[in-house]
């Protein structure tokens, strides 16, 4: 049997072979450790590592000595906020973030709640993106860090991280982006962007899982409290010994992905654009998020009367993410969706579809005919449909709920 | 999640699938669940004179579980007197399709149908 066409990308990425073929010697030949300065095994894997560090720093135009390794975008994003959190509580014990922040942000959030600090969570308008103003009144004298993911993970959508920035620096806030979704699919040139704290993961841009990076500014610096301790390296701010063949791969990961970003969206665009017009012949379907401030590789559909996973259970040929309940333990539908104040149905009728490098149009136009398909198949099964067919508004219906 | 060889055959041949008159005095319609929820079945019972089921329909929207719990007790009920469907229990139908732990309430929302089925078919007998 062939392998499911993968269209999943934003859950994680493939490692570009071209990657692989870097990172192999420094797991055999060069296994030294980068922290041994006493002798020449050392020194290659460290020359190894600032390389690594230059190139993950190039792709976001920062200093390499701002980019600090961690074991990916979550361990970036704990340090980010809890390091900043508990490094500025004379300042103040207030946070504030988005409630569509993935759960690495959220959870972290969650976490201090628990510590004494206060946290306030912003929903964003219903297209997915948050309102300037509504930050703006959010701020408070103690507040010390704003926490907005650059782009979404379910919906692609891409906060104007630029704006968002400008407002925390105006009042004197820092401001931590979670920009795991975006290397690679957007430029970032933290030159000129305000921002003071930015997570990085090298799995979602072609790089190996177990590595990430944080970006922490120097000028003016910026402060945060390490939460792993054991031997100072990374200037103290992160101990453990450095992983250096993930390193080198998240390097070779993100020189790729600065050489071949613009050609590599315009391709993926094309690709999106032909499954978006090739789904949205199916009646009764909705984008959900804004279709214009959003990733090329993301398309979020619901196929309204149909359930989310009997949907991706019915199209085995395809590997995608639902956002309806049944994918996961709980039974509550993508917290995302629903905070864009999508009805909860939508939401369990929801699957996102992501494209990427090793995407081909031939996918593409499978997944259309597997998608309309099963969509009409498992419509007739549904009540819901039938109903709908008879002009029945689904709103006006009591239902039993359990 | 994987799932059990008769869940895949149910949702993938699902037996049953469909509606009868509404308004026949014969049939009883049961629809429980809510898409808010995610899933919302419709089970039919065509009764005979002779109190037993002659047919179930059913229609469901929800996952491949709950399709398959819907599919399988339209098998189980044909043949049934109304107090023998009555006897179906959820744990029977989620021992049958060993469903896991996460999955149970759609077995449930199965039992409930029946219920639900055999209260409208029996209120429509008493006008």
């Amino acid at each position: 049997m062939t392998r499911p066409i993968y269209l999943d990308y934003s859950a994680t990425t493939p490692v570009d072979p071209r990657v692989v073929k870097k990172m192999v010697p420094y797991l055999g030949e060069h296994f030294g450790n980068p922290a041994s300065r006493s002798h020449s095994y050392g020194w290659h894997a460290e020359l190894a590592v600032e390389l690594a560090r230059e190139q993950v720093a190039l792709l976001v135009n920062a200093d390499p000595k701002e980019i600090v390794w961690t074991s990916g975008a979550t361990e970036s994003d704990n340090l980010a906020i809890t390091g900043a959190a508990h490094f500025h509580t004379r300042k103040g014990k207030h946070l504030v973030t988005t409630t569509t922040e993935h759960k690495a942000v959220l959870d972290t959030m969650r976490n201090l709640e628990r510590h004494g600090f206060e946290v306030t969570y912003l929903n964003p308008e219903p297209n997915g993106l948050l309102a300037l103003d509504k930050l703006a009144a959010a701020l408070r004298e103690d507040t010390t860090l704003v926490s907005v993911m650059h782009v979404n993970n379910e919906i692609g959508v891409i906060q104007d991280i630029a704006a968002i920035g400008a407002l925390c620096r105006a009042r004197g806030v820092l401001f931590h982006v979670d920009a795991a979704q975006s290397t690679g699919k957007i430029p970032i040139d933290l030159s000129v962007l305000p921002v003071d704290l930015m997570s990085f993961s090298a799995h979602k841009t072609y790089g190996p899982k177990g590595i990430g990076a944080l970006y922490v500014r120097r000028k003016p610096r910026v402060r945060v409290e390490a939460q792993i301790h054991g031997g100072a390296h990374e200037r103290g701010m992160r101990s453990g010994t450095l992983p250096t063949h993930q390193i080198v791969g998240m390097g070779e990961a993100f020189r790729i992905a600065r050489e071949d970003m613009s050609a590599e969206n315009e391709r993926v665009r094309a690709l999106r654009d032909k499954l978006l017009t090739g789904l949205s012949a199916i009646e009764e379907t909705y984008v959900n998020g804004d279709l214009h401030a959003r990733i090329p590789h993301n398309l979020n559909v619901s196929f309204n009367f149909v359930e989310g996973e009997s949907l991706m259970m019915a199209m085995k040929g395809i590997a995608v993410s639902s956002g309806s309940a049944c994918t996961s333990a709980s039974l509550e539908p993508s917290y995302v969706l629903r905070a864009l104040g999508r009805p909860d149905e939508l939401a369990h009728s929801s699957i996102r579809f992501t494209v990427g490098r090793f995407t081909t149009e031939a996918d593409i136009d499978a997944t259309v005919a597997l998608v309309t398909c099963n969509v009409a198949k498992l419509r007739e099964l549904s009540p819901l449909w039938e109903m709908h067919q008879d002009g029945i508004d689904l709103n006006t219906v009591q239902w039993a709920t359990h | 999640m994987a799932y059990s060889d008769k869940v895949l055959d149910h949702y993938e041949n699902p037996r049953n699938v469909g509606s009868f008159d509404k308004s026949d005095p014969n049939v009883g319609t049961g629809m429980v669940g809510a898409p808010a929820c995610g899933d919302v079945m419709k089970l039919h019972i065509k009764v005979g004179e002779d109190g037993i089921i002659e047919e179930a329909r059913f229609k469901t929207y929800g996952c491949g579980s709950a399709i398959a719990s819907s599919s399988l007790v339209t098998e189980w009920l044909r043949g049934k007197t109304l107090s023998e469907a009555l006897a179906i229990k959820n744990t029977a139908i989620a021992e049958e399709l060993a469903l896991p732990p996460v999955k149970i309430h759609c077995s449930v929302l199965a039992e409930d149908a029946i219920k639900a089925a055999i209260n409208d078919y029996l209120g429509k007998r008493q006008e």
